[in-house]
Parts: C-alpha cells; structure tokens; sequence
C-alpha cells in the first residue's frame, strides 16, 4: 500500500512538473497579416502601436513567451507614453482639442492581457501541436497518480472512524517545509493566473480543444482555471469520501458542492457561452459575485434579450430573497458548504489544512472588523458603481466608479480571494477568504446569527473539553468554549461542515435546524448536576 | 480580602475557581506541579496520535487566567499545616490560606509487580507519561512491541495510541471479557472484537507476573502469571485504574481514607479545608454512585457545587442522573442512567443489536412498574437533555420507546435504527409500541 501511494506521489509530481514545464516550452511570432487581423479586431487607431508591435514581434527569431511578453509590453508602453507626452505637451500649450484628440490612441487594458491576446495567436510548438498528448501528460498523469495516492487511503487510513492520526506529525498538515512549498506553488500559481496570464498561455493551448468542444471558442486562462479546479476538487472529493466513508452527512455535503461547481460553475456558463448567451454561474451570489452590477455586465445583460433579464431578475432574488430564507431555514451551511464554489475548494482540497484556522480572540476581533469591512467596501463600491452607471456620473461623493471598481477587484478579487485565500491554504488553513474576505459570508453570517433556526446543539454535559472540535474547525470558531458550558453554537462564521460534531469523541455536537427558543442557551451549571443548583444558578 | 488557594489545575480546581471568581471578588491561586495551564486530561491521547498539539488540549488562553485574576503558581505542595492555615512546598516555600480546596485528582495504581519501576515502563495519566511515551514509543522501530496491563478505560485508550502509530499491542486484562465490572456482557463482547478486529492481541482472564529488564534497566519483557509466558517488549504501559493522590496529605490533619474524606458539602474533617474531584471520597455513596468517583463529570460537579459554599451559599453535592461516556476505538458509548454489568433483582433489560454488531443499545428497567432506569448505547448517540428529563419523569420504557426519534443525537442524515429497535421490543414482548415522530416541542420542553 505504502509502495502504491508513493508511486502515486511520484507520477503526480511528473505530472505537475510536466505543466509547470510546459510554460517555458513554445515558439512565439507573428506574420503581418495576423498582426493586421488584430489590431483591426481590436479597432485601434494608433500607427504607432502597430509600428512597434511589428518591430517587436513581426519576427521569424523564436521567441520564448517570456521574450515576447516583454516585447509587447515594451511596445504598449513605447506607444502610450508617445502620446502621453503629447497630452501633456498640448494640455501646457493649452490646446485643448489636441489634447482631447490624443486619448482615442491611448491603448487601454492591461499589458499582459495585450500580450497573452497576441501570444495566443502568435504560439507554436508542441503544446500547440499535440493538445491532447500534453492534456495526458499533464492532467491525465496528475489525477492517475493523485488518485494511486488518495485509494490505498480505504486500507491505510484503518477502519472506518474519525482517523485524524499523524496530521500533527507530518511536514505536509503541520507548517513544515511542505506545507511552505505547496504555499509557493499555490501563491505564484495565483499570482501568474491573475497578473501574468500571458506566461501562461500555453496551458490554454493544452484546453484548446476542450474549451472548442464545449463552447466553440478557444481556451482562456479563466477555462484552464475552471477546469483545473474542478478537476481539483473532484479528485480531492474522493479523499472526503473515503476518510468519511461513514459519515452521511459529510457524503452528502461533499457530493452537493461537487455538483453545484461543476454544472453551476463550469458547464452551465459553458454551454451558454456556445448558445450565444452571456455565461452565467446561477448560483454565484452577489456580493461574492461583486462584478453582478459592474456597467459591462449590465451592459452584456440588457443586449441579451430574454435570458439576460431572467438572469438579472434572479441575482437579484438570490441576494434579496433566497438567501436570508434559506439560512433562515438552514443557516448559512446551505451556501457556504454545500454549494458555493470557494467552499467547495476549501472542503476538498482544503481539508488537510483545516486545523491551521487561528482560534484566538484577537483573530475573532479581527475577523469581524475585516470581513464586515469588506462588506461595506462591496455595497459602497456597487451603490458608487450603479449611481454612475444611471446618471452617467463618473464619481460619487468624490469616489470614482472606475477606480473603486479597478481597488476592489485587485484587493479583494483577486489578492484576497485568489493569492491570500487559497495561496495560505497549507499555512493559515483552509477557510481564510471565507472567515475573514467573504462579503457574502458576512450578509449571511448575519442572518445566521440574528434570525435563523440553524444551531450546533451541545449534548447537556457530556463535553469533556478535549479539543478536538475547535481544532477542526475550519473557521477559527472555539467550539469548545460553548461545548463545555452546555451552550449551544451560534455563531455568524459557522459555515456548517459537520465537521465538530465528526471528530467529537463523545457525541456532544449535532447541528440541526430548530424552533428559535430555546436556540441560545447561555448556562453556567450544567446539565447532571444538582437540579436545584441548576435551576438556582442558570436563572440568573 | 479572602485567599483561596486550590492545590490541583484539573477540571475540578478549574472548574471550582472560575466558580468563585464569577460569585465573588476573592484572591485565588491555583497551584500545580504538572503543568502551567490547565489542560484537558483526557485529550492527551489525541496529542500522540497526531489529532492535536498539547496546547489544543488548553480550553482557555493564556490571558484568561490574568483578565478573571485567578493567580496560577506551580510547584510541588508537601504538606498542610492546617493550624497555621499555611501550605507548604517542596522547596520550603510557604503559603497561606483562608480556604483551601484539595482538588490533586488521581495516580496510577502499580500493584507492586516486578520491574514496575523500569525504564519504559509507564502509565498514562500525567502529561509526563505523555513525553515518556513519546521517548520510549515514538514509532514501531524504537518499540517493536508494548504491552498494556490493565482492562479499563485508559487500557484501551493506550492501545489505541499505540496503534495509530502501528506499534503492535499485547493487552493484558485481568477479566475474562473487557470492562465486564461495568459493562453487560453484550456490551463487552463488542468491545473484545472491536480490540482484536484492530489487530490488538487481546489476552483475557490473565495477570502480570512481572517485567523483565535488560542490562540497561530497561523493559526487556514480561511474564504471564498464569501461563509463564514471555512476551519481548520495550515499552509497558500500566493501566491498572487510579487512585487518588493524597501521599503529600498522610501527615496533615485530613481525615483521610482511600481519598480525602468529605462530607456532603464536600468539606473535610479540618475547617476551610475542601476536597473535590477524583481525590474526595464521601463518608457514605451517594445513591448508587461510588464514594470515590474519578470521572471527569463528576469533577466538575464538585467543582460547581463547592465555589457556592465558599461563596456562601453553602450547598450540599447532589448529583443529578448518573451519565457517561467513553469511546472504545470507533466505537462511541454514552450511558444515562444505570446499567449494571448484571441486571437486579427487579430489573429487566431489553438489547438491540445492529447487523454490523458495532452499535447496540441496552435498556434497563423496572420489571413490575416499567420504570426506565437507565440505557447504554454504543455507536448511537443520544440527547442527554432527553434521558435526564425521562429519569426525572420516571417514565416507563414504553415511553421511551415511543420517543427514540427525539432522543437521538446522532448526525442529519444518518441511519435512523429506530423503527428496527421497536419492532425488535413489540416481537419479544408482544407489545404495540408505536414509534412516533421526532417532535421539536417534547425535545424543548424539558
């Protein structure tokens, strides 16, 4: 068994290597003519650009993507900075119509995204060429050799049963060195995808087919992205279903955000992209979705007919009404981790580092302060950007609606969700976007915890303080506090993974949905000892 | 203002001074040699098996002892000079007191066997059984093999420990089926084989002879009494059950017999001087219960009822219904109320037993009346509030029965054994129970 997961670890680790390989690998040039068929596409104005893009690219030299990102970048600036300069010559001689004439040459956007555009057009070699080979090579290994390392865990792991045995004891789930280089892979990783994509075209070559297949385009980094965390998710579905083999709750939970990513998420949007409808993730809630209400996407919505409203009306509805109801229902569990796609991360390959959450006060304190602050910077953000987009404003009380837009994506989509959320997986544990970013998880928290039948009751007296709960969840909760005040659990941050109650020894924990009385049960005597006591003392 | 120092940072002493310090504004000290903070005792399994680190099995931070002023002092006490209202340490040290609460807990029994002293030889208990297992069974290369004397509760939790790190395991048990002082023969046969199904090489109805040492005064090996067989070993965990630590005591004024002798308001023969938890021995039982009860419930109990006393509402201790709980591997085990290993003399039981033979419930009550008197339950969990409302009401066992659904406990989506449980009571007694709904309302009544 031993001797199959380390042949497993092996070939997952070639595999891994061979995608991370194929970055450097490739040829990058371009001919005039595709060069023309762009810059046409694109409707720039601007000579220079193109003067400058042929020089730098228009090559028969083989470029590594690394050389030819720089050289479109060089020229982007080279072009920009021409006028630029012409700007700020007209704006002193005070020519305003000059002035004003130079901005429909500026190029907009962002270098690298110029550079994977043209990279995307200008690649060849052998990723390009054998697509399918490389998919093998890649993914095809690196899930073989995954799932070789995660099977033998139905014999390894022994007999069905909490077995967090070894987790302190190993680098890997402990903040040993493993633990740190799978936080460098995953933060560079990050970093590339959302700074840097043209670095990685290649992988998108790998998806070209694929991405043709499902919906007639080619592969963006955002579908190599989309799939990767899929399939992520669903190989590491299957470690859950073997450590949990006996727990139904945990089979049914892992099974629900398996499915809400990869139809929601992934092949619903898809599909709709090739009917030629906007894509759309039904399930994806604003705020968390905090582009909903961006102009492009109200833009995209109202030019899409019948479809584009139907999916306005419902992001609405989703945020208004189906979620407080459902936490009211289920608590916030019923999003968070049955069906939300950054849950659904967090819970599969996020499992294995679930016990780093930082249980402290202060952590608490901090967690408040920011994830409510975040939610504020979000409505702020869309109530600036939706009272621009109706009075062709472009500021709001001196916010500008680009620039608040332009900070929130970079701070919180991309630096808080993406490199900080999933990057510190392996260090600060598994939930830090959810606890401490989510604007979502902060509305529904406090649903949760104001108006909601959701509770994690504590068994009377039966808590003997072990810690096995807090140091299991996820979100940094000390669980053990109220277990062993004979208090239940309501708390705004529970996302309901069922995880407390799976790993109590004693059966003290149970999550449930139930009348409101009753539901916040402070106690200072507990349940079992002298009834007069209890009754004396409990009153108070 | 008045000092009240406790000797002992388990969960009674804990318990007893959080206690007073919300009912009042004394100065109070824990004193302890074991440890800067208290920890939870019976979490230290889970440090060796890699679940947690030992500063997870802390319940409260650091700060928490400074912010509620409860004043935590380490050190070894020796003796009491009750006269002087004085303690005294191992270094001569002295400390005085208003009220003093002995709340020492436990020590592992050694009964005397040979070679009981070693190197490798060691209980689990103290957090320095914790470190001495870690030095002396860090892995099946270092131990190739230990042995476990002693069938109770922290037997098999060790062998437990020592499994998850695939060191095999020799279990040593005096009985002839696992815990059968406590547990009904059913429930003990579950036990046997969930031991051996984990490959622990189970030995009933045997005794230690004595361990054998290597030219390095360490464990080499032991013999069976009955058998005279040699086992080779590195490591013997002795877990022949606990009795309370009370030697510093002998020469103090303290009533003392097993454990520091106490009344019903848990004081001692000596004014101002308390005991609680594991090391406090009623003059007479309460009820059905021990007079010494090393549980980590009642402990806390104790706890809770003394730091009323101090704080001057003095209280008598009343436990409520007996409950507890263990975990035997996989397997969960809760009881409430009373199951004797053997029924009484007007008791009648009645035993379901799952397919997988993991999971099983016992319920014993009155013959003549239908009483329900208590319930074992493995692999099920139930509501506590339910069963201690049920004793309350003196309810029958029909009633019981009838109401399973509100007394379970276990995780939403499980197996629900209810239906099979009743069909099982209404075959052998021909009754017509009929199970009824789970109902918020009966469940929130209590």
């Amino acid at each position: 068994m031993k001797a199959i997961k380390n042949l497993g670890l092996i070939v997952f680790l070639i595999g891994l290597a061979v995608f991370t390989g194929t970055i450097f690998t490739g040829s990058f040039h371009l001919t005039s003519d595709e060069l023309d068929t762009y810059l046409k596409e694109k409707n720039y104005k601007n000579e220079l650009i193109k003067s400058e893009l042929e020089k730098a690219i228009v090559t028969s030299e083989n470029l590594t993507i690394f050389e030819f990102s720089n050289r479109v970048r060089n020229a982007f600036k080279t072009s920009n900075e021409h006028y630029d300069a012409l700007i700020s010559k007209y704006d002193a001689e005070k020519n305003w119509d000059k002035k004003g004439a130079q901005y429909q040459y500026k190029i907009y956007g962002k270098p690298h995204t110029l550079s994977f555009d043209l990279a995307k057009i200008a690649g060849t070699g052998f990723v390009k060429e054998n697509a399918v080979l490389v998919w093998w090579l890649t993914f095809g290994l690196a899930i073989f050799g995954a799932l070789l390392f995660i099977l033998p865990n139905f014999k390894t792991l022994g007999r069905p049963g909490i077995k967090n045995n070894g987790i302190y004891l190993e680098s890997s789930t402990n903040r040993g060195w493993i633990a740190w280089l799978v936080l460098f892979y995953l933060v560079s990783f990050y970093l590339v995808l959302y700074f840097m994509p043209d670095y990685v075209v290649n992988w998108t070559f790998i998806f070209d087919p694929i991405s043709k297949f499902l919906n007639g385009g080619l592969a963006s980094q955002w579908f190599v992205y989309g799939f990767l965390y899929c399939t992520i998710m669903l190989v590491m579905a299957t470690r859950m279903y073997i450590k949990y083999r006996y727990n139904k709750y945990q089979l049914i939970r892992t099974t629900s955000v398996l499915f809400f990513q990869i139809v929601f998420a992934f092949l619903i949007p898809e599909i709709m992209t090739s009917l030629n409808m906007p894509g759309y993730d039904f399930k994806n809630a604003f705020p968390l979705d905090y582009d909903f209400f961006f102009d492009w996407n109200l833009d995209t919505l109202n030019s899409s007919g019948a479809i584009g409203l139907f999916i306005l009306v419902w992001g609405i509805v989703l945020t208004l009404v189906i979620v407080p109801v459902m936490v009211y229902f289920f608590g916030k569990r019923w999003y968070c981790s049955w069906v939300c796609g950054c849950g659904g991360l967090a819970e599969t390959l996020g499992d294995p580092y679930r016990q780093h959450s930082n249980k402290t006060l202060k952590a608490w304190k901090l967690e408040r302060w920011l994830v409510h602050g975040v939610l504020v910077f979000s409505l702020v953000m869309t109530f600036v950007t939706l009272y621009c987009y109706f009075t062709g404003a472009q500021s709001f009380l001196g916010i500008n609606s680009q620039w608040i837009k332009d900070s929130y994506s970079f701070l919180i989509g991309a630096w808080f969700a993406g490199v900080i959320g999933t990057g510190f997986y392996p260090i600060f544990g598994n939930r830090v976007w959810c606890r401490f970013g989510c604007p979502l998880a902060a509305y529904l928290g406090l649903v949760q915890r104001f108006k909601s039948r959701f509770r994690i009751t504590t068994n009377g007296g039966q808590c003997i303080s072990c810690g096995n709960c807090s140091t299991y969840c996820e979100q940094g909760i000390d669980v053990r506090a109220y277990a062993q005040k004979g208090e239940n659990i309501v708390r705004s941050s529970c996302v309901g993974c069922g995880i407390c109650s799976a790993v109590c020894p004693r059966g003290v924990l149970k999550l449930e949905n139930g009348p409101e009385k009753g539901r916040i049960n402070p106690t200072d005597i507990l349940l079992g000892n002298d009834v007069d006591l209890m009754k004396f003392v409990n009153k108070q | 203002m008045e000092h009240i120092v406790i000797i002992g940072n388990g969960i009674s002493g804990v318990t007893a001074a959080r206690h007073i310090r919300k009912n009042s504004d004394k100065e109070i000290t824990i004193i302890s040699a074991e440890t800067d903070y208290f920890f939870s005792r019976t979490a230290l399994m889970y440090v060796y098996m890699g679940h947690m680190k030992f500063e997870h099995t802390q319940p409260y931070e650091p700060w928490f002892w400074n912010k509620n002023r409860i004043n935590l002092k380490k050190g070894f006490v020796t003796k009491v000079h009750s006269k002087l209202n004085e303690i005294e340490f191992s270094d001569g040290e002295k400390l005085s007191y208003d009220k003093l609460i002995i709340a020492t807990g436990s020590k592992p029994n050694k009964f005397g066997w040979p070679g009981q002293d070693l190197k490798g030889v060691l209980g689990m208990y103290h957090k320095q059984d914790l470190e001495n297992l870690e030095k002396y069974a860090p892995n099946n290369s270092i131990c190739k093999r230990a042995v476990i004397v002693g069938g109770g509760l922290i037997g098999i939790e060790l062998a437990e420990m020592l499994h998850s790190r695939k060191i095999p395991v020799t279990f040593l048990v005096r009985e002839q089926s696992f815990w059968n002082g406590v547990l009904p023969k059913e429930e003990s046969a579950i036990i046997n084989k969930e031991i051996t199904d984990n490959g622990i090489d189970l030995r009933l109805g045997v005794n230690l002879q004595e361990i054998k040492s290597d030219e390095n005064g360490n464990v080499k090996s032991v013999i069976i009494a009955e058998t005279g067989e040699e086992i080779k070993c590195n490591v013997v965990g002795l877990t022949a059950g606990v009795s309370p630590n009370v030697d510093f005591l002998k020469d103090s004024d303290l009533e003392i017999g097993r454990g520091v002798k106490v009344n019903r308001f848990l004081e001692t023969n000596t004014p101002n001087i308390y005991a609680i938890g594991d090391c406090a021995e009623q003059h007479e039982s309460i009820g059905q219960r021990k007079p010494i009860e090393a549980v980590w419930y009642t402990g806390r109990m104790m706890g809770e009822t003394v730091a009323q006393t101090i704080c001057g509402n003095r209280i008598a201790y009343k436990p409520g219904h007996w409950f507890n709980s263990a975990k035997f591997f996989d397997i969960e085990y809760q009881t409430y109320g009373w199951v004797w290993a053997q029924s009484k003399e007007n008791e009648a039981r009645f035993y379901w037993e799952h397919e997988s033979g993991k999971k099983c419930i016992h319920i014993n009550y009155d013959k003549n009346t239908n009483q329900f008197t208590g319930i074992n339950t493995f692999g099920i969990r139930m509501r506590h509030d339910f069963f201690n409302r049920v004793l309350d009401e003196k309810q029958t066992i029909e009633y019981v029965l009838e109401h399973l659904a509100d007394a379970n406990f276990d995780p939403e989506f499980y197996k629900l054994h209810e239906p099979e449980i009743v069909a099982k009571f209404n075959k052998e007694h021909h009754t017509n129970i009929q199970l009824k709904k789970k109902s918020w309302a009966q469940i929130f009544s209590a």
